[in-house]
C-alpha cells in the first residue's frame, strides 16, 4: 500500500493534474474568501467554503478520474495485481494519495480564519469544524470518483460519470420534495430501493441465494408493517433518503456551527462502503 | 513446482482454455507453444493470479493462487504481453516501485535493483524517462521487473516480442542465466525460440493441451513415426516386389521412375533400414540413396496451428506417438478435443 501510495503522489506531482487541482482549488477558496470575508467583513469562513462546495463537485472528476481507469486501460494493473499485494491496499494506497492531494489546499485554506482573527473577531471552532466537514465531503466525493473510475477505462466517462453523481448528490435535498409523501407512494418507492439494494448484492456475491433470501425477507418486513401500520409510512420515503443528504450534514457545520456527528459517521460510512465497494469490483473483474 | 488441474477459463460461450492440466518442475525451463490465440497468454495470467479461471487450479509451490495469493505471488516475477511500464516515471523510479510492491527488504533494493539493471543491460537508462524509451528497452524495463528479487519462478510472456537480433540472442542468454537457479516459464509463437532454450516444451492449440515432452523426445518420435525414402537402380516393379518379403512396412509409393532409377517412398512401423539394405543386397538390386523421411517439428507444429481440425489432429498424433502406446504418459490429452 505505501509503494502505490508514494507512487500515486508522486505521478499527480509530476504530472499537472495535481498542480492544476490544488492551483484551481486555492483560488476559488481565495476568490470567495476574498468576496466574503475581506470585503463584506463576515467573520465566518465557513460561508466561504459552503459556496466553494460547487467548484469542489466539478474539481474532485478531475483528480479521480484516472486513479483506476487509467491502470486498466494501460495494463499497469497486471503489474499492481500480480504483486504480493492485497487488492485493498492498492485502492488504498491510490485513495489515501488522493486526499494527500486534496489536503494541500486545505492546508493552506486554514490560514483564513487566522487572517479574520489578525482583522477581528473569529470564530476559530467554528471555521476549522467546518473546514473539517469540507475535507470530509471532500473525501466522501473522492470515493465517489474511485469507485466511479473503477468501474470503466476511460478517463472521461469516469470523470463525467462522477460529475453526473456529485450534482445527483448535490441537489439530492431539492429532488427528494419532488418524492410522494403518501404511504403507498412509500412503499414502493422502499420496494423500488430494495430491490436496488438486492441488485448490488446479487452483483457482488454472484449467489441468488442470498440475494433472494434479503428480497423476500425485506419486502416482508416492508408490507407487514405497512399493513400494521400505512399511517408511519407517510412521508417516510423522503425522509430515509433526507437521512442520506450530503450537504445537509456539511450545512449543520457551516450554517448552523454544530458539530453534527451522525453527519460525520454517515461520511465515514459512505466513504468505506465506496472503497469497499471499489475493491469488490477489481475482485469481481478478474473473473469476466 | 507449478501444478495446473483441468483449468478452464470461459468468455461468453467461448472456452478460451479448456480442460488444460500440466506440471512445471523446479529448475525447468517451461516452453509454451501456441499459436496466437491459443491461450497461451491467458493461461499466464491466471497463473499470475491477475485473472480467475472459471474452474480449476492453480498450485504455485503448493500455494492456491486465489486462496493464498499473496504467498504465492510472492514466488512469481511476470513480464505480461505488454510490458506494465508507467510512462511518467524514470527507469529506476519504476524499479524502486516494483521492488517495493514485491515487497523486497529496503536493505536488499539497492543491489537487487543494480543486479536486475545490469542483467538486463539498462544500467544507463536509470535516470530516463519510460515514456522516451524505444520498444526494446521498454521490453528490457518489463524484463527487470520480472527478474527483480529473483523470484523462485519467472514467467515471461512472448518476451523476445519487438526485439532487434542482437537484443533477441541478449535475451535468451539472459533465461539460460536465469534456467540456473530458477524455474523460467516462457511463451512464444516461434518454434525455433523455444528451441534454443527451453529443456521442456507445452504445445496448446485452442486452450487444448495437445502434448507436452522434452524437444529432443518430440523430435525423436517424429523420426521414429516417420518415413523411409529409398532410390534403387532398378524398375519400380522390382523394388515393390521386394518390399513385400520385407516385414515391418505399412505401405509404399512410387514417387518418380525413370532411366533405369525409382525412387520410392516406404512407410514403416519400426527402424527396418538394415534388413531392407540385405533384402536389396542380396537381390542384386543396389541402394542408391536410403534416408528418414522426418516431418521436421518446424512442419508439424505450422500443421498444429492450422485452422483446419482435422490437419491440427493429424499432427497431434505425429507428436504424441502412436495413441496406443503413449496412452499413460500423454493422459490428459483427449482426442475428442483436437
Amino acid at each position: 500500500m505505501k509503494a502505490i501510495y508514494k507512487r500515486e503522489v508522486s505521478s499527480y506531482f509530476n504530472s499537472m493534474t495535481g498542480w492544476i487541482f490544488i492551483a484551481a482549488m486555492t483560488a476559488f477558496i481565495g476568490i470567495y474568501f476574498m468576496v466574503y470575508n475581506l470585503f463584506s467583513g463576515y467573520p465566518y469562513f465557513s460561508s466561504a467554503l459552503g459556496s466553494t462546495l460547487y467548484v469542489l463537485m466539478v474539481l474532485i472528476p478531475i483528480l479521480t478520474m484516472r486513479s483506476m481507469a487509467e491502470d486498466r486501460r494501460s495494463k499497469t494493473d497486471q503489474l499492481l495485481l500480480t504483486a504480493p499485494v492485497p487488492v485493498a491496499g492498492i485502492v488504498l494506497g491510490k485513495y489515501f494519495a488522493m486526499l494527500t492531494v486534496f489536503a494541500v489546499p486545505m492546508a493552506i485554506s486554514a490560514l483564513c480564519p487566522l487572517i479574520i482573527k489578525i482583522n477581528g473577531t473569529a470564530f476559530l471552532k467554528a471555521d476549522y469544524a467546518t473546514l473539517l466537514a469540507f475535507f470530509l465531503l471532500g473525501a466522501v466525493e473522492i470515493a465517489v470518483g474511485l469507485f466511479i473510475s473503477s468501474l470503466t477505462e476511460s478517463q472521461i466517462i469516469a470523470s463525467v460519470g462522477t460529475f453526473g453523481l456529485l450534482l445527483v448528490l448535490y441537489l439530492w435535498d431539492g429532488l427528494l420534495t419532488y418524492l410522494p409523501a403518501s404511504p403507498s407512494g412509500s412503499l414502493i418507492g422502499l420496494m423500488v430501493i430494495l430491490l436496488l439494494v438486492c441488485f448490488l448484492i446479487n452483483a457482488l456475491s454472484d449467489n441468488w441465494k442470498i440475494t433472494g433470501a434479503v428480497l423476500v425477507i425485506g419486502s416482508a418486513v416492508l408490507a407487514v408493517s405497512y399493513l400494521k401500520a400505512s399511517a408511519k409510512f407517510v412521508s417516510l420515503l423522503p425522509n430515509v433518503l433526507g437521512k442520506f443528504s450530503l450537504l445537509a450534514a456539511f450545512n449543520s457545520f457551516a450554517q448552523d456551527h454544530v458539530f453534527d456527528l451522525s453527519g460525520t459517521l454517515l461520511y465515514l460510512s459512505l466513504i468505506a462502503l465506496l472503497v469497499f465497494l471499489t475493491v469488490q469490483v477489481i475482485q469481481k473483474r478478474r473473473w469476466n | 513446482m507449478i501444478e495446473i488441474k483441468n483449468l478452464v477459463k470461459r468468455y461468453g460461450d467461448h472456452n478460451a482454455v479448456d480442460h488444460l492440466s500440466f506440471t512445471v518442475e523446479d529448475g525447468q525451463v517451461f516452453g509454451f507453444l501456441g499459436p496466437n490465440g491459443a491461450g497461451k497468454s491467458t493461461t499466464m495470467n491466471i497463473m499470475t493470479g491477475y485473472l480467475a479461471a472459471t474452474s480449476g487450479e492453480v498450485l504455485i509451490d503448493g500455494h492456491n493462487i486465489l486462496e493464498e495469493p499473496e504467498a504465492a505471488k510472492q514466488c512469481i516475477g511476470y513480464l505480461p504481453e505488454l510490458p506494465p511500464l508507467y510512462p511518467d516515471m524514470t527507469v529506476g523510479e519504476y524499479l524502486r516501485f516494483a521492488a517495493e510492491l514485491k515487497r523486497i527488504p529496503k536493505g536488499d533494493q539497492a543491489e537487487q535493483l543494480q543486479k536486475a539493471l545490469s542483467l538486463t543491460h539498462l544500467e544507463e537508462m536509470e535516470p530516463r524517462l519510460i515514456r522516451n524509451l524505444s520498444k526494446g528497452y521498454r521490453q528490457r524495463v518489463g524484463l527487470a521487473q520480472a527478474i527483480l528479487g529473483f523470484p523462485k519462478i519467472i514467467i515471461l510472456d512472448e518476451p523476445t516480442v519487438g526485439l532487434d537480433p542482437k537484443q533477441v540472442v541478449e535475451i535468451r542468454e539472459l533465461i539460460r542465466h536465469l534456467a540456473k537457479d530458477h524455474t523460467v516459464i516462457l511463451s512464444s509463437h516461434i518454434l525455433s525460440e523455444i528451441r534454443a532454450v527451453c529443456d521442456h516444451v507445452l504445445i496448446i492449440r485452442k486452450g487444448t493441451f495437445v502434448v507436452s515432452d522434452t524437444p529432443e523426445a518430440l523430435e525423436e518420435k517424429l523420426s521414429a513415426a516417420g518415413e523411409l525414402e529409398m532410390e534403387i537402380r532398378g524398375t519400380a516393379q522390382q523394388a515393390e516386389a521386394l518390399l513385400e518379403t520385407v516385414a515391418g512396412i505399412t505401405g509404399h509409393t512410387v514417387l518418380e521412375e525413370s532411366s533405369g532409377l525409382a525412387r520410392l517412398s516406404v512407410k514403416t512401423d519400426r527402424d527396418i533400414r538394415e534388413t531392407l539394405f540385405y533384402a536389396f543386397a542380396d537381390a542384386k538390386c543396389p541402394i542408391l540413396e536410403l534416408k528418414p523421411r522426418m516431418a521436421t517439428l518446424e512442419e508439424v507444429f505450422l500443421d498444429l496451428t492450422d485452422d483446419d481440425d482435422l490437419i491440427a489432429a493429424k499432427a497431434a498424433a505425429l507428436l504424441t506417438g502412436r495413441q496406443d502406446e503413449t496412452q499413460e504418459e500423454e493422459g490428459s490429452c483427449d482426442e475428442s478435443h483436437l
